[in-house]
């Protein structure tokens, strides 16, 4: 570790100061400064539209600055593209690995450095170099092998593999355990220590706080496209660290807890009651009711049919048994369009393929939903405007302004669009898979805040997550599944989250041929 | 630091061997369903006409007739790999051999003229690659605009078929080294010329892999700071250049330039990649495996001559061939995103 005392900037390696960018309708980034040096692993910490993302493609040449330096190793850079700044010894792993997965192992680490002989390619030469490259970082594999076929984490090392073929000084690792099991993310941190051990420079960006206090040495905080500042860890608390991200007190998610007390009436007929719903090889037949103005959790491991289970509801799989009452009416949910007419709405788990359409905006983005269930009556303008307008304020949608593409958005700021469009149909019953993932601390409260606030106004709602501390807060009830099945019902005041990991690790066994 | 072992539990040697070629060569897999298909053709018709159809003088005569598809095939397959399509070909095929013959009946020599040809294919291709590139024009659409374009000069250097009668012109057709009862010719030895430099850039230059990387995932291939543009663009040139090539090859098979030749060229040669096993969506194909469509294609023409029936069984032979494949690579895209 040297999370030195040297202020100076003689020992930084790359020096990037009053960092400017601007898109259409956005100031991404306002001047901000990020050092790097040598022998340290510095983290990148902001909320989701803090330009964390913006600063890592500026760094990496994607993005051409509107103002400001760069310095590297003293000398002063523009990047034109990737590859100058590859050039200059900056080399980035990106969260969704950026590799070929039609090539193989070796080729996706020394793609562009083949060794030649004879003016072709040695490919033994390439394949013995990979080795060699994959195991000083500890990995063995047959670099043979094409690509596809190994796991998210194994790539994930290849491309960091690939980024030490180019001798690189810097190494910008970009949300790279997001997709990682404790065990991977275990694996990567040698690499990294080992890394910095060698005296590369590492700009470590992630959402995970306590991997932050686990890795790095020091870290940048961003908030608002602005320098918050730089501190060297051992100086801050989670508590403070969060605090400078988002430059208020977060006591919003304690206020929160009260809504699991709230009681809800069940006399009338509930908003949707499923019985025996299944699919065949796809999840067993299962019961849940929802009524109104309830949030009903579900809760179990990735894979054991939570989604699966919303995915018959909203219409979007077809349920092969069993009935599904809506408002106390059999009602037969085809595909998702007759689920939006009975006044289902689903927010799919994979926003960036099944939610948002990226070159639309905002606003757009918004009303798509409405204008599915008016079908061909148009929207009038100065209606469209209110409905957005009255959305954006109403979930913090950041930036305010309608007319920004989608895809210019973070990723919390993607999800409050996307539930703005769901709520602006004024449905029924909102199912909300994963809403919260890869999205920061701020726009999780503000996204459970308004969940919390939709059901004590009337609205049900069935809310999935991996993490059980938010179904815990947010829901009345809890439908526990596993292995594709619903294991149980809890309600949420009875439980805590040590109970609910042990009601999956062990109830489902007995129950089970 | 601890060693990760990432390869899977060997259950047996069988077992071991089939899973490390799966995970080594899949993209391998519809060529051999390709070669399977030909070998099919060639037993099934042995069979159906007695035993009186395989000669060698047949299997000489598929190549010295497909020589000009199997260049055009060479060129396509670059397109291809990188994700686009270059539907010029067949124009440009049609247009450099007007152009060709016109220069030489003007007393140019063949000499100074097969380059020009070649160069002019070169520079079309450069032009639809320009547009692909730089103005972001689908593939389609550029290279239909590159299509219209040379079937347009076609009509411009003549309305009329131009006979060629330059002497080495014709001699790169007529002449015939006879191996017993085998034969080839010089076209035919230029298009298998094509073919090995064709499957040795792809497989041993960085320009090769590139243009794999680029069909893989172009993103990715940019963000890995590869040339990415100079790739693309080089792929329509290698194509253009191609076909400039297959209007000498074709001009000296028919001894005569006509600005309606090589109509619906470009789709036979798209069929013969595909059924050659190349994605049409990029970045898995083999030169070797559209020389085999090419094949697949001439030897499905050579049977339908000799059942005598009308040639258009041909193109419905080649229609539902090419349907075959294309949902065969469906399934094999489909298990492959599965499997990640």
């Amino acid at each position: 570790m040297s999370h030195s005392d040297a202020e100076t900037a003689s020992d930084a390696l790359v020096a990037m100061r009053g960092i400017t960018i601007q898109f259409p309708g956005v100031k991404a980034l306002d001047g901000v400064d990020l050092v790097l040096r040598a022998g340290e692993v510095h983290a990148l910490m902001g909320e989701n539209g803090a330009g964390k993302s913006t600063l890592i493609k500026a760094l990496t040449g994607e993005y051409a600055v509107d103002a400001g330096t760069i310095t590297v190793a003293g000398e002063p850079r523009v990047f034109h593209g990737t590859a100058d700044a590859q050039s200059a010894g900056i080399s980035t792993v990106y969260q969704e690995v950026n590799l070929c997965a039609n090539l193989s192992v070796g080729e996706n680490v020394m793609l562009g450095h083949e060794l030649r002989r004879g003016g072709r390619i040695d490919w033994r030469a390439t394949h013995r170099a990979a080795a060699e490259h994959l195991e000083n970082l500890g990995v063995e594999l047959d670099t043979r092998t094409s690509l596809s076929t190994h796991s998210i984490a194994v790539q994930q090392l290849v491309a960091i593999s690939r980024a030490m073929v180019t001798d690189a000084k810097v190494l910008v690792l970009d949300e790279p355990t997001s997709s990682l099991d404790r065990s991977e993310v275990e694996q990567l941190f040698s690499v990294m220590r080992d890394l910095r051990a060698r005296g590369v420079a590492i700009l470590f960006v992630t959402h995970f706080l306590d991997q932050v206090f686990e890795i790095a040495d020091r870290c940048t905080v961003l908030r608002n496209g602005r320098l918050v500042g730089e501190y060297p860890l051992p100086s801050l608390t989670p508590g403070s660290l969060v605090q400078l991200m988002l430059g208020r007190e977060l006591d919003d998610l304690e206020a929160l807890s009260s809504v699991a007390d709230r009681h809800v009436d069940r006399s009338g007929a509930p908003v949707v009651r499923a019985t025996g719903t299944g699919r065949k090889g796809v999840i067993e037949p299962t019961d849940i009711d929802v009524y109104p103005g309830e949030v009903v959790g579900i809760a179990g491991l990735l894979g054991s049919g939570r989604t699966e289970l919303a995915r018959l509801l909203a219409g979007a799989d077809h349920a092969d048994s069993g009935q599904i009452e809506v408002a106390g009416k059999a009602a037969r949910l085809a595909n998702p369009r007759s689920a939006i007419d009975h006044g289902i709405a689903y927010s799919s788990e994979d926003r960036r393929a099944e939610g948002i359409l990226g070159d639309l905006t905002v606003a757009e983005n918004i009303v798509l939903g409405i204008q599915a269930r008016r079908g061909w009556r148009k929207l009038r303008k100065a209606e469209q405007d209110a409905v957005v307008a009255e959305y954006i304020a109403a979930l913090g949608v950041r930036p305010a302004s309608p007319s920004t593409l989608i895809r210019n958005l973070s990723g919390g700021n993607q999800q409050k669009v996307l539930l703005a469009r769901w709520l602006a149909t004024a449905p029924a019953l909102l199912i909300l898979d994963e809403p919260t993932r890869g999205i920061d601390v701020g726009a999780k409260a503000d996204i459970q805040r308004k969940v919390a606030e939709l059901s004590a106004r009337g609205l049900a709602v069935v809310f999935i997550s991996s993490e059980l501390e938010e179904v815990l807060r947010l829901s009345q009830r809890i439908v526990v599944m596993r292995d594709r099945r619903k294991i149980g019902e809890l309600a949420s005041h009875d439980v805590d989250v040590d109970a609910v990991i042990d009601f999956i690790a062990h109830e489902g066994q007995e129950g089970a041929a | 630091m601890t060693s990760t072992q990432v390869a899977p539990a060997r259950e047996s040697h069988v077992v071991s061997s089939r899973h490390r070629f799966m995970t080594r060569h899949a993209s391998w897999i519809p060529v051999f369903a390709a070669i399977a298909i030909l070998v099919a053709m060639v037993i099934g018709a042995q069979i159906y006409f007695d035993g009186d159809f395989l000669s060698p003088p047949l299997i000489s005569s598929i190549l010295l007739d497909n020589s000009y598809l199997l260049i055009l095939a060479v060129g396509m397959t670059f397109v291809i790999l990188t994700g686009g399509i270059d539907l010029s070909v067949g124009a440009v095929m049609s247009f450099t051999g007007m152009f060709g013959a016109s220069l030489l009946r003007d007393g140019l020599p063949s000499g100074v003229v097969a380059p020009v040809m070649l160069a002019c294919g070169a520079l079309i291709g450069l032009g639809i690659g320009v547009l692909v590139q730089y103005f972001d024009v689908q593939p389609f659409i550029a290279s239909l605009a590159g299509m219209f374009l040379a079937r347009g000069l076609g009509f411009v250097v003549s309305l009329n078929s131009i006979k060629v009668t330059d002497s080495s012109i014709l001699w790169l057709q007529r002449t015939r080294w006879h191996f017993g009862d085998w034969y080839v010719t010089a076209t035919g030895i230029l298009a298998l010329l094509v073919v090995a430099v064709g499957a040795l850039l792809l497989a041993y230059t960085r320009f090769g892999r590139t243009i794999y990387a680029v069909g893989g995932n172009e993103q990715s291939a940019r963000l890995m700071g590869l040339p990415v543009a100079r790739t693309k663009l080089l792929a329509y040139v290698v194509s253009g250049t191609c076909a400039g090539l297959a209007g000498v090859v074709f001009t000296a098979y028919t001894g005569a330039a006509y600005p309606l030749n090589g109509i619906g060229t470009e789709l036979d040669t798209i069929a013969a990649v595909v059924i050659g096993g190349t994605l049409l969506i990029g970045g898995s194909g083999f030169v070797v495996g559209s020389m085999i469509g090419v094949f697949v294609y001439g030897m499905i023409k050579t049977i339908i001559n000799f059942l005598g029936v009308d040639q258009s069984w041909t193109r419905i032979t080649i229609g539902g061939l090419l349907l075959l494949f294309v949902v065969v690579q469906r399934v094999i895209v489909a298990r492959s995103a599965r499997r990640r």
